[in-house]
């Protein structure tokens, strides 16, 4: 298969876009994202590595704003995530400017997928190693979203997804275990999700919860505080199970 | 014949400006707000050209809020005094835009402060600023009774005697007024000035 995964613009005989495939390859690799929608609240988790001592950690923010009501994880190449990320800010405003409203989540979402798509079909570029975790509310309707798209170009909305490191894991605990939820259990489901794969404790998670008043970054504190509840509550329902069988001993 | 002018006083800055929408010898309405919140803590008061008017006031507050989301960090007043100016610079030899801008802003480092920017890209960092047929009046008005530090008391009491004078001695003065301040706290209305109903 070396002869058609140089060049993007090139099929292989069974139909593959290679180029794309190790663009998903990069993303696999990056850093672990979350997102899960509620019914009043989409949260954002993404996993933090915590090695670098002398980095200065608030310029490396890995959940942006596009727009008042709308914000972006992502896993991947957080290069290639910065243009992205220019580009839709731009869109977001120039929307605002052409029409006099705020843009709904599906259509930043849609224009973010067409520039990734752009770039598997042109010459002499190369994909876009990133996927996008987008949340928002829609302007009037007021009704929470969640959305992600690839490397391909193709995008789709969830009630919890998550991308990057581990992803399967992740899906596979939220399939398990999700449930409507709303407000505060929306924020610990994202985190339950992400603590499956990441070292547990608020250094490493860095999570955002979007409600129709905005954005609001949780701090060290409230993480580590939430942290501590799930993991009582982990140890409630160990204790619970052990409980009857300890009685028969 | 339309009015823009406004004040710095102690901690605040004032905005007014007229609410007549007109073209030729029709009043469009009277309830036009032309200072528009360029951001939380910024008041932009325009006259001229109603097109140009819209056009370049959306044009800069949706700028000012891209910078916003790109770096983290609001525009200073005086960036964004400096990034009309240029626009209006760069259009002003080829398709210009007949705007007149008074631009008021709190920052937290400077306090507040007050811009006149005129249509062929002046730009002037100044206490009491007017546009119109109305700054004849406003102006001297402000010039007589102004001084630094005033309280938004005494500011609305000198706006109201501009007013005054502008409605009593311009032939065809503008019905409505609307004034709107911003401090600490933000960018926010305070009170219209109303002859007419809407």
């Amino acid at each position: 298969m070396a002869r058609y995964d140089r060049a993007i613009t090139v099929f292989s005989p069974d139909g593959h876009l290679f180029q794309v495939e190790y663009a998903l390859e990069a993303v696999r690799k990056g850093n672990a994202a979350v997102g899960v929608r509620g019914t009043d609240t989409v949260v954002l988790g993404v996993e933090k590595k915590s090695t670098v001592k002398l980095q200065d950690s608030r310029s490396v923010r890995k959940i942006v704003s596009l727009d008042d009501h709308i914000a972006l994880a992502c896993a991947g190449l957080k290069a290639d995530a910065r243009v992205l990320i220019n580009k839709a800010r731009i869109e977001c405003q120039s929307h605002r400017l052409t029409v006099e409203d705020p843009v709904t989540v599906e259509y930043i979402t849609r224009y973010i997928a067409g520039l990734q798509q752009k770039y598997t079909q042109s010459g002499g570029v190369r994909p876009f190693g990133l996927s996008t975790l987008i949340v928002g509310f829609d302007p009037y309707s007021g009704v929470p979203a969640l959305y992600q798209t690839d490397p391909s170009g193709t995008f789709s909305a969830w009630k919890a997804n998550a991308t990057g490191r581990n992803s399967n894991s992740m899906r596979e605990f939220l399939e398990k275990n999700y449930k409507e939820t709303s407000g505060q259990e929306t924020v610990k489901l994202a985190i339950r999700a992400l603590l499956e794969v990441v070292e547990s404790g608020g250094k490493n998670i860095e999570v955002a919860v979007m409600t129709k008043e905005g954005l609001r970054q949780l701090d060290e504190a409230e993480i580590d505080a939430i942290v501590a509840e799930i993991e009582a509550e982990k140890a409630a329902a160990e204790a619970a199970k052990k409980g009857p069988a300890a009685k028969e001993t | 014949m339309e009015c823009v002018f406004g004040m710095v006083g102690k901690g605040f800055a004032l905005v007014v400006a007229d609410s007549s929408a007109v073209n030729s010898i029709l009043v469009h309405k009277s309830n036009e707000d032309k200072i528009m919140v360029l951001d939380s803590h910024k008041l932009m008061g325009a006259s001229g050209e109603a097109g140009d008017r819209a056009q370049f006031t959306e044009y800069v507050q949706k700028n000012v809020a891209l910078y916003q989301y790109r770096n983290n960090i609001p525009l200073t007043t005086k960036a964004a005094a400096n990034f009309m100016r240029g626009e209006l610079a760069t259009a002003l030899r080829k398709n210009p835009y007949m705007v007149n801008i008074v631009l008021a802003g709190y920052d937290k480092e400077t306090g507040p402060s007050l811009y006149f920017i005129d249509y062929i890209a002046t730009l002037h960092k100044v206490d009491k600023a007017a546009f119109g047929y109305g700054s004849y009046f406003a102006l001297s008005m402000m010039d007589r009774h102004y001084h630094a530090d005033m309280t938004v008391d005494e500011a609305i009491k000198l706006a109201d005697q501009c007013i005054e004078e502008i409605r009593s001695r311009l032939v065809v003065a503008p019905q409505n007024f609307v004034i709107k301040i911003v401090d600490q706290d933000g960018a926010r209305e305070h009170s219209w000035r109303r002859t007419t109903k809407d």
